[in-house]
């Protein structure tokens, strides 16, 4: 009992400062100057400067947050962050030109877009090595896996279709078209919808998982502009599945969707070009990556307020939030 | 818009484990329809001259296509003809026709395609220009038969003139080459400047033989001449007409006043180029690189964009009907994403695709043309070239 005691009372002013503080990290990757920004959630201040392979876009966090992973497509690897260091550790093979990539929720594999070559790549992260590859449409890019690991969605921007591929045995199970060039795709975290982006029509389509027929279909405008700059891009759904966040790209809005009713509620201004978006961990805040005015916006999503944007590297691309 | 499922009953009847077999094949037959021309003499030594232009766009177009078409059933075929100097464009048009293929990308110049698309009158076979750059083709010269997926020169020459005149670079003199192009080139020139507020201060014909520059004393003679030949009112920008290549780089640099030039050389407007990286572009560029083993030119995109619409009409439609393809073709729903931050679409009133311009440099993109402050009132694109109300076509 003495060392519990002890452990508490060590713990108990560490628990107290953390309770109000905001602890989020924000990670961001810069296409254009080949860094990644760590950028700190409670002052809101660039903090670091990560230096990565060229034209880093996709980036995502392993499950225990220590690692994080960013694709660089010029260079044709994944390159492995250890956040404790904030150093490049290694890398991953993935592919020639990986854009996208998504990692199983166990953390053990990576299937990654090759988009010149048409291809979903199946990386083990442990070996290093690609175990699989599926021919999927021209240019994949938008990739997801289903929360149960059963299932990994390829979004192909010139097919326009998004392909489901099985994961235990790397098939093809089945292809959805949907409307022009499809850039993002997502489960629900109930599983039971699939939810696609389609850049040039400015739309989302989303399907029942196992029907794979459509269940909705959501456009988006913005009062007084012309109606092809209102293209939908990344876009992420909260836990509860109530919210979508969708950005709208070179229209510089995101929009909040209720992911119910399938109803627009809100756009927000955000910066230039936005290209994706990512929830704190506590999913009060929505952080977007803007990539011609090279900043972040911070949505505070209970006053439905921009609050702030940071200045970070060139061309931010990717966005993701560690706790 | 309604999502498909394309493949659910294959998944079905096919053991687990087994890769998806392919499903139902339906051939869609394309034809290629080119015309040997006379490679251009290079102006300078760092000048590349493709002679697969066109052809590698279409097979690249193709290759796209058949890509998703693993998905769909549907497998598209290019059968390629290229003619002879002087051959006979009707005759092989007739004969593609004839061998079943309904669509025809047309690497084609002006009277080839008017001959093409006069023998396969009535026959349901639709050409798609990918080459002839003419306006009266989409004027008092179209064809029911023929859509236009390479820009016409009002489209270009608007598009540069929108953009100087949002420089406020509205005087302009007009260097117009010998070649029956280039004077068209300048007609377009003309015409825009009226339509956008530009003044032309002065214009003067090219007369000088092509080739001179490169011979070992050539430089010193265009130092003195050049100047002497721009001499002129004050100007702010020299607008070249030299469609060929065969001049139009000689003038920077070497001008009476220090004047930037713009047209076929310096500041270029154009269908495509390789400097092009933005909306994915690069995609594009890096795909054309690895297949042809050089840079994409704007006769390759519109080579390859005729190709892809082809495919995108195909898969919306779920056909591979000609007729079914060509009307959607020309509906309302198609739209075609091409790489230019917007979805392309064909004009109804003469078959011209709908297309921004790239305003471009030797080494990167400058602007996209047309630009935000030249309102339209149905869509911005119409504001180059000929729109509704100033169409003369009659189908």
């Amino acid at each position: 009992m003495p060392f519990l005691t002890r452990a508490l009372l060590t713990a108990a002013p560490l628990l107290c400062a953390l309770g109000p503080v905001r602890a989020d990290t924000i990670y961001v990757s810069n296409e254009l100057d080949n860094t990644i920004s760590v950028v700190d959630g409670q002052s809101l201040s660039l903090v670091r400067t990560i230096p990565v392979g060229r034209r880093p876009r996709g980036l995502e966090l392993s499950p225990d947050k220590r690692t994080l992973y960013v694709a660089a497509g010029d260079d044709n690897r994944i390159d492995v962050i250890d956040l404790p260091s904030g150093k490049v550790a290694g890398s991953l093979p993935s592919g020639e030109d990986p854009e996208v990539f998504a990692l199983s929720p166990d953390g053990t594999r990576a299937y990654v877009a090759n988009e010149n070559d048409s291809l979903v790549s199946a990386v083990d992260i442990a070996s290093r090595k690609v175990v699989g590859e599926i021919p999927v449409g021209v240019e994949p890019e938008g990739m997801a896996v289903s929360p149960d690991g059963r299932l990994v969605l390829c979004t192909s921007e010139t097919t326009s279709m998004v392909h489901v591929i099985g994961a235990q045995k790397l098939t093809l199970l089945d292809n959805l078209l949907v409307d022009t060039r499809p850039r993002w795709a997502a489960f629900s975290l109930d599983e039971k919808q699939i939810w696609v982006s389609s850049e040039i029509r400015g739309t989302l389509t989303v399907f029942d998982r196992d029907s794979r027929k459509q269940v909705a279909h959501i456009e988006f405008s913005v009062p007084g502009m012309d109606r092809e700059l209102v293209q939908a891009v990344g876009f992420v759904l909260n836990r509860a599945g109530t919210r979508a966040y969708v950005a709208l790209g070179p229209s510089n809005r995101v929009a909040e969707v209720d992911a119910k009713s399938f109803e627009v509620l809100r756009l927000y201004l955000v910066g230039q070009r936005v290209w994706h978006v990512a929830l704190s961990p506590d999913e009060t805040r929505l952080y977007t990556a803007n990539g011609n005015s090279s900043d972040i916006s911070v949505i505070d999503l209970d006053s439905h307020e921009v609050i702030k944007s940071i200045g970070v590297g060139r061309g931010p691309w990717g966005v993701a939030v560690a706790p | 818009m309604t999502a498909h499922r394309w493949l659910v009953l294959l998944a079905i009847l096919i053991p687990a484990g087994s890769a998806l077999a392919a499903p139902p094949q339906h051939t869609i037959l394309v034809g290629y329809l080119g015309q040997s021309r006379d490679p251009p003499l290079p102006v300078g030594p760092l000048d590349e001259v493709p002679t697969d232009q066109g052809l590698a766009g279409a097979r690249l177009g193709m290759a796209d296509n058949n890509t998703t078409g693993q998905f769909t059933g549907q497998r598209f075929e290019l059968r390629e003809r290229v003619l002879p100097k002087g051959g006979d464009a009707a005759d092989a048009a007739k004969k593609m026709a004839g061998a079943g293929i309904r669509f025809i990308i047309a690497d084609l110049d002006h009277d080839e395609l008017l001959a093409a698309a006069d023998a396969l009158k009535d026959t349901g076979a639709l050409l798609l220009n990918s080459r002839a750059p003419d306006d009266d083709l989409r004027q008092e010269n179209c064809r029911a038969e023929v859509l236009h997926v390479l820009p016409s020169r009002a489209m270009l020459a608007d598009g540069l003139a929108q953009y100087l005149v949002w420089k406020r670079w509205t005087r302009w003199l007009l260097v117009t080459g010998p070649t029956a192009g280039d004077h068209l080139y300048a007609a377009a020139v003309r015409r825009a400047a009226q339509r956008f507020g530009a003044e032309i201060v002065e214009e003067k014909p090219w007369t000088f033989r092509p080739g001179n520059g490169r011979s070992d004393t050539g430089h010193v003679v265009l130092q003195t001449e050049i100047p002497t030949f721009t001499r002129s009112p004050d100007y702010d920008v020299l607008i070249v007409a030299d469609e060929d290549d065969r001049f139009g780089a000689y003038l920077e640099g070497r001008t009476e006043r220090p004047r930037p030039i713009a047209g076929t050389h310096g500041l270029v407007s154009t269908a495509w180029s390789p400097v092009a990286e933005l909306w994915g572009a690069t995609q594009l560029q890096n795909r054309f690189r690895r297949a042809a083993g050089r840079w994409m030119t704007a006769v390759d995109y519109a080579a390859w964009a005729a190709a892809r619409s082809l495919g995108e009409a195909a898969l919306r439609t779920e056909s591979a009907d000609p007729a079914t393809i060509a009307a959607y073709l020309r509906g309302p729903d198609f739209l075609l994403a091409a790489f230019k931050g917007k979805g392309l679409t064909f004009r109804p009133w003469n078959g011209q695709m709908r297309q921004p311009v790239l305003i471009v440099g030797p080494r990167l993109l400058v602007s996209v043309s047309p630009q935000a402050e030249f309102l339209h009132q149905g869509d911005d694109l119409d504001s180059l070239g000929f729109d509704r109300e100033n169409s003369s076509c009659r189908f």
